[in-house]
């Protein structure tokens, strides 16, 4: 589809097609990174220009890059500290601290964190020594001691910063943005979330040193620079060795119709990239090019609908306990209903409709309870399990209806009273 | 001399002088026309006439308040004795906050004149200490040179509000009463010069002295001592000041010989009075009468030995006892009476003083060549002595010159006060002055290389300055013994002229020393026809020195056999004693600097004692290029402003309640409240700055400073670390650190400082059973804990909200809340920030401020706002260059930037699906009439809306996606994923919110 590659006389097509596969790979893998963030530009300017002050002039900043998953924050960074430390000046000056909420689960490792990367007198090799109070005081008294003009500007990245506002008091933050609001050491300190409210997270006095700037990385494209965005992803950079040539967008209706079905659930980039890497990864050298095929069956595995499948797997007997437990459902409106009952349900089936399905003794249907328990397609409702017999643990069905529905329909060799049971229910004599 | 009389060393006595006039009939009380001090038990008399001015007794011994006298009067009884004063202001008594419109560096020695209608011109008489001089300098000319360290200078006046310039007129009455001043030619040149090198002390005496000196003790004495006879007594004025002056000298040196390690005020005292009181009645008028010659035989020798040789003998005889002899020679209306009796005894005099007056010149005649002997002597010293005695010789020196200086002074004024009459006697001092002059530069250098030799002193020195009045004061003392001595020896004259060369020389010093002194002797002479309005007043002055006189002489023939000898011989070892006594007070001096550095620079000794510390950058930061960067740099946080506008009362009251504590030695706590940004650290961070000053200053105690901050520790108990660390370096765990400092603050220790600590984000410090917080304001209430806590919190009621009752009661009531800025008031910050840098529109600094004002008061959001909106000025054009003001539509973008809810955004931005899911949300709550639904429910909304709109239905799993996407945003709030179909799913933003956003998509 979008690209087409074309043999080419110098190289075997295998090699080719390996090469090809390793550019878009790491593309899609985030792995390297962009040229030039695509869709971000003020965005861009913005964050440089601030950390550009705060490398050259040592001026104290705090910003916030706020955007949904996958919406690039992560990636703008990195753009523009590659960018910042492609400048001279800024190259030995800075000392950028990575710091991630979900790594830096409390205030301790996250000093020891930062005073490992700082590479403070206190560490040695890779440990750092003290307390925790002592690690504190001791960053604190080091960042004290610096002032705008001759200490190095220090870069706090704090990846999936909403996390960090949950540590205890927000120490780690209150005493960062405090530096940034006075005269000490130059920081800038610079949060990712994709939490729109982070600033509710933060303690009166905490925001209050925030200095409320917050960068928005908000996709507003269009389904066109979508697509636009769908070809420079797949096309080959202008150096790629000898068979690099663009070919025409295969306008093929199906696959618009694809990318717009990708489109309207999400427009983020990683889904995206997934789609496209599971395209991809059909190219072979009996298959040089990526077809609408490829993509149409990209789009299917991605949309699947995981319940559904796991439902294929189960046997005949679970899969009528699921039906039961529909007809549990709409009996009873939603409540939840224990084992006993289903199990009545049930014999029910097996009693007045059943033609093709023996019965089962009742151990036999605990243990398939059980299995559906453990695939998590049923969930006990009870907090304290242990009290009450398995038989009478209240449950819900975590299934639609729809979703079996479909299953049953999709089931192989499924029995037809079966089929017929689960859209008409057993009624009461 | 003493320069003040200070309320600790010894207790004054004050005397009215004059005759009484009534002064208010109705409340009967009289005027009075000059006012006699003198200390207990020292025969020093100071007189104060209005017209002068003078020092009154204050809090601060060191800096005494300044007035001009204007009037006295008392009451019949003569037991109230008051004052009509014109106050003068030390910058010090400015309210610091307003310390800053005087717009530069005060001089150290000015006032101000002071215009307020609030103090009490009126004082009790009995408050004064001594005088002073006072100059006033045109607003345009620059303060003379530090020479004349001990003249204050006035060129401001101070209407509590704001300093102007002074009104001349207001100091007219000075040059007003100095019409003689121009009368004698001589001095006024002679005055500069002489001014210089005598750089400290003695100047400043000299000044003060005069009044005490010349004016001293007429009033009682004569009362008194009626029988003496007034001509004796004004011939003897002059060597009355250095007999006095010698007499309890040579009390101190004695005593201190005794040694005695008490202070010399106390000896002092008990020895005046034991002496002052024997003559008193022991004496024989003709002891009196012999004493009296000797002395001014002394002095007659001294005048003729300022005077330089080339003058012809005689005129230089006569010139010499001109004062004297002018009085007896041509005794005209007025001095009839007293200069009879001064020509007897000069008769008397005459030939032994004609003798002398020989010797003396020929003395003379070497003393300049040995003069410079001498200098190069005492350049020689130091290496010999090797201690630090030489330095401190060689200020006594001048301070010896000085007195002598006096006496030479005394009798000029007395030339000066007959001078209407007398003409020879001005053509003799003019000539005096002309050869004082070859003999300035002599003196000067002397000291100048003293200077550089004395690389020992030179520590002693700074503190010298620094510690001016109480080393003056002990230098007098020293001054005084010695010179008394040397004058013993002169009167011994005898022996002294086959005295050995190294005498001689020593005296030479002195003499040669002596000219530059004449310098304070024309000024006390300005200042005393400044203070003489009229003849007649001047005439008084001299009968009061007069009675004077006649007292010191009396006593001076005790001391003389007894401690003469042993006084000379002893004069370098007193003078060693002093240099110690110096030196102890420097070392005490300096032991106060170092405990005072370690406060503020509290090393923190880490594990492996590593240095905290960020690396240093190898480019240095840029500076700021053109005026939106300044701006910028000015408005950061950070930035520490020069004051803090819009917090003056809060400042005020923390001062206040902070310096009271420290200046009593007592302890307190205080709470401070108020939202976040509204300058409750920073304005504690002033006081302390300007607490540190004053102390800098010794305006009061010495103190610590520590901070904590609640939010900087990773326990509550960690407090008691870091307050430790911080006054002690010690670093101990939490409950040991605690009981150091129960012990420290309950235990009474020498040389205990205040401690000031801060304690912000007090709300932290909370635990259950509340014990840091209890031990923090407990430890103030200790007697000798001399600790100050000033704690910061959010809330106002913190203490009725967190703490136990216990705790909150010895937090105590003293209460302030920092209310949040008014739009007017963050418009005036930023304004003070930005300082005349030009950078905003004045509507836009407008609509920020009222903005924030509304939102918060914040400012730090202000603040914040406006530096971005100098970015974005600078990016909306293309050269950053040529960014003009920042304006309105600068403003509103970081306004938006900053305050707009970024959801409505956000739900434009998001995809298809997730739209629909949230229409999905709002049409199923609308369905339930509940504000949350389950996601099963929703999501078969959800599916029927996308049949609704054409579009394929997604499954559960995406759907689901949809949901945790939305969630993740926080648009939608989620129950933990796990429950899958079942979660709960709650909105975020408000329904009409969403609703206005997709309206606005689909439109």
């Amino acid at each position: 589809m979008s690209k087409r590659k074309v043999k080419e006389t110098h190289m075997p097509v295998g090699e080719c097609i390996s090469q090809v596969q390793m550019i878009l790979r790491e593309r899609f893998c985030h792995q390297r990174l962009p040229e030039k963030p695509v869709g971000m530009e003020s965005q861009h300017k913005h964050l440089l220009e601030l950390l550009r002050r705060t490398a050259v002039h040592g001026e104290s900043n705090s910003v916030l890059i706020v955007g949904p998953r996958g919406s690039g924050k992560t990636m703008l960074l990195n753009c523009v500290l590659r960018e910042l430390l492609e400048v001279k000046d800024v190259n030995k000056n800075v000392l950028p601290v990575h710091l991630n909420g979900l790594l830096q689960t409390d205030d301790r490792i996250a000093l020891k964190e930062i005073t490992r990367q700082l590479n403070l007198e206190n560490v040695v090799g890779d440990k750092v020594f003290g307390s925790f109070a002592e690690n504190l005081a001791f960053l604190l008294e080091a960042l004290k001691k610096g002032d705008r003009s001759s200490s190095r500007p220090v870069l706090f990245i704090l990846d999936e910063f909403d996390l960090f506002a949950h540590h205890k008091n927000q120490t780690l933050l209150y005493n960062l943005l405090d530096v940034s609001q006075s005269a000490q050491a130059p920081v800038a300190v610079i949060g990712l979330t994709c939490r729109l409210d982070v600033l509710e997270l933060l303690e009166k006095r905490v925001k209050s040193r925030f200095s409320h700037r917050q960068i928005h990385l908000l996709s507003s494209l269009s389904f066109i620079q979508y697509l636009d965005n769908v070809r420079s992803q797949l096309s080959l950079p202008q150096d790629f060795p000898d068979t690099n040539f663009y070919d025409e967008w295969n306008d093929d209706q199906s696959v618009v119709d694809v990318l717009q079905r990708h489109y309207n659930s999400s427009k983020d980039f990683r889904s995206l990239h997934l789609l496209l890497m599971l395209a991809l990864s059909r190219v072979s050298a009996s298959k040089p090019a990526i077809k609408p095929t490829d993509l149409l069956e990209a789009s299917r595995v991605c949309m699947v609908d995981s319940k559904a499948n796991i439902l294929h797997g189960l046997s005949i007997l679970e899969l009528c306990l699921i039906i039961a437990m529909k007809h549990l459902n709409d009996i009873y409106e939603g409540e939840p209903f224990n084992f006993q009952m289903v199990h009545n349900e049930f014999k029910k089936f097996l009693q007045r409709k059943s033609h093709s399905i023996h019965n089962f003794d009742k151990p036999v249907v605990i243990k398939a309870f059980e299995h559906l328990q453990q695939l998590e397609l049923i969930k006990s409702m009870d907090s304290s399990t242990a009290k009450i017999q398995k038989e009478y643990q209240l449950m819900k069905l975590l299934l639609d209806h729809s979703q079996i529905m479909e299953a049953l329909q999709k089931y192989p060799q499924c029995p037809t009273d079966v089929k017929q049971w689960a859209i008409v229910p057993v009624l009461e004599t | 001399m003493v320069r003040y009389f200070t309320r600790l060393r010894m207790r004054r006595i004050y005397k009215w002088g004059g005759r009484p006039y009534i002064f208010d009939r109705k409340l009967k009380s009289y005027g009075f026309e000059y006012l006699n001090m003198s200390v207990e038990g020292q025969e020093a008399v100071t007189t104060v006439t209005p017209g002068q001015y003078i020092l009154i007794e204050g809090n601060d011994d060191e800096y005494p308040f300044v007035a001009k006298l204007l009037k006295f009067f008392g009451d019949e009884s003569h037991k109230q004795k008051k004052a009509l004063v014109q106050w003068f202001l030390r910058l010090s008594e400015v309210p610091q906050n307003k310390k800053l419109l005087l717009g530069r560096s005060p001089h150290p020695q000015e006032i101000f004149y002071y215009l307020g209608r609030a103090c009490d011109n009126e004082i009790n008489a009995e408050s004064i200490l001594g005088t002073v001089d006072v100059q006033h300098v045109p607003e345009d000319t620059p303060f003379p040179e530090p020479g004349t360290k001990d003249t204050l200078y006035v060129k401001l006046s101070w209407d509590t509000k704001a300093f102007n310039v002074l009104d001349p007129v207001l100091m007219q009455d000075t040059p007003a009463s100095t019409p003689p001043k121009p009368a004698l030619p001589l001095f006024p040149p002679c005055a500069s010069p002489t001014a210089t090198p005598v750089s400290r002390g003695p100047v400043r005496r000299a000044l003060p002295t005069p009044d005490p000196t010349v004016m001293r003790r007429a009033g009682s004495v004569s009362d008194t001592r009626a029988t003496m006879s007034a001509g004796k007594r004004s011939t003897l004025e002059a060597e009355s000041i250095h007999s006095a002056s010698k007499l309890s000298a040579s009390k101190i040196l004695s005593a201190k010989r005794r040694g005695s390690a008490a202070d010399t005020p106390g000896v002092r005292k008990k020895l005046q009075l034991s002496i002052g009181a024997s003559p008193g009645k022991k004496m024989t008028r003709a002891d009196v009468l012999c004493e009296l010659l000797d002395e001014e035989m002394e002095s007659e020798k001294v005048i003729s030995l300022k005077l330089s040789s080339s003058v012809s003998h005689s005129l230089q005889h006569g010139c010499s006892l001109s004062p004297m002899r002018s009085g007896c020679k041509t005794p005209n209306g007025q001095r009839r009476f007293p200069w009879k009796l001064s020509s007897i005894s000069l008769d008397r005099l005459s030939p032994t003083a004609l003798g002398e007056q020989d010797l003396s010149s020929d003395l003379l005649l070497a003393v300049i060549p040995l003069a410079l002997e001498d200098e190069v002597f005492e350049a020689g010293l130091p290496t010999d002595a090797g201690s630090a005695n030489t330095p401190k010789k060689r200020q006594a020196t001048p301070r010896r010159n000085y007195v002598r200086e006096q006496k030479a002074t005394t009798p000029s004024r007395r030339k000066e006060s007959a001078m209407a009459i007398r003409k020879p006697a001005l053509g003799v001092l003019a000539e005096e002055d002309s050869e004082d002059s070859p003999m300035q530069p002599i003196a000067l250098t002397p000291r100048s290389k003293r200077k550089s030799a004395q690389l020992v002193s030179l520590r002693i020195r700074k503190q010298l300055n620094l510690l001016d009045n109480t080393q003056e004061l002990i230098s007098d003392g020293d001054d005084d013994c010695f010179v008394p001595s040397k004058k013993d020896l002169q009167s011994s004259s005898d022996e002294e002229k086959t005295d050995s060369e190294e005498e001689t020389r020593g005296r030479n010093c002195k003499t040669s020393v002596r000219t530059p002194c004449k310098t304070p002797s024309k000024k006390d002479l300005q200042s005393s026809t400044d203070e003489g309005k009229t003849e007649s007043e001047e005439e008084t002055v001299v009968r009061k020195t007069r009675g004077r006189n006649c007292k010191t002489s009396v006593r001076t023939p005790h001391k003389k056999p007894s401690k003469k000898k042993d006084l000379q011989s002893s004069s370098d070892s007193e003078e060693e004693t002093m240099v110690r006594k110096t030196r102890g007070r420097n070392g005490k001096a300096s032991a106060r600097t170092p405990c005072k550095t370690p406060s503020k620079k509290v090393t923190p000794s880490t594990p492996r004692h590593a240095t905290p510390s960020i690396p240093s950058r190898t480019v240095p930061a840029r500076q700021p290029g053109n005026i939106l960067e300044e701006a910028r740099a000015r408005l950061h946080v950070s930035s520490v402003p020069e004051s803090l506008p819009c917090r003056e009362q809060e400042f005020q009251d923390i001062y206040n309640f902070v310096e009271s504590k420290v200046m009593d030695g007592t302890g307190g706590c205080m709470y401070i409240s108020g939202v976040p940004g509204t300058g409750k650290t920073a304005t504690i961070h002033e006081v302390i700055r300007c607490l540190q000053h004053a102390s800098d200053m010794d305006e009061i105690p010495t103190f610590r400073f520590i901070e904590i901050n609640g939010m900087k520790m990773t326990d509550p108990h960690q407090a008691y670390v870091q307050i430790l660390q911080k006054l002690t370096d010690q670093k101990v765990t939490a409950d040991h650190a605690a009981a150091l400092l129960e012990k420290r603050f309950s235990n009474p220790a020498p040389k205990k400082e205040t401690t000031v600590l801060l304690v912000d984000e007090l709300d932290l410090l909370w635990t259950r059973k509340q014990n840091v917080m209890y031990n923090l304001f407990d430890w103030p209430t200790r007697r000798h804990a001399r600790l100050v806590v000033l704690t910061i919190a959010n809330t106002m009621d913190l203490p009725e909200r967190i703490m136990i009752n216990r705790v909150a009661s010895r937090l105590g009531l003293t209460r302030m809340s920092f209310q949040p800025y008014s739009f007017k008031q963050l418009q005036q910050i930023i304004t003070s920030r930005l300082n005349k840098v030009k950078a905003f529109e004045e509507d836009a600094l407008q609509l920020v401020s009222r903005k924030v004002a509304a939102l918060s008061g914040d400012a730090r959001r202000c603040l914040d706002i406006c530096r971005r909106a100098t970015e974005i000025c600078e990016h909306s054009t293309s050269h950053p260059s040529s960014a003009g003001l920042v304006r309105m539509n600068h403003v509103m973008e970081a306004l938006d930037e900053m305050f707009s809810s970024s959801y409505i955004t956000a739900i434009r931005c998001a995809s298809l699906q997730e739209q629909l899911f949230l229409r999905a949300v709002i049409a199923e709550f609308r369905r339930l009439g509940l504000e949350e639904a389950t996601f099963q429910q929703v999501f078969v909304q959800h599916r029927a809306l996308s049949r609704v709109e054409g579009l394929q239905p997604i499954s559960v799993s995406e759907g689901l996606a949809v949901c945790q996407r939305l969630g993740a945003c926080r648009l939608l709030l989620l129950e933990a994923s796990r429950l899958d179909m079942l979660q709960r799913v709650r909105l975020n933003v408000s329904q009409d919110d969403v609703l206005y956003a997709l309206k606005a998509v689909r439109d």
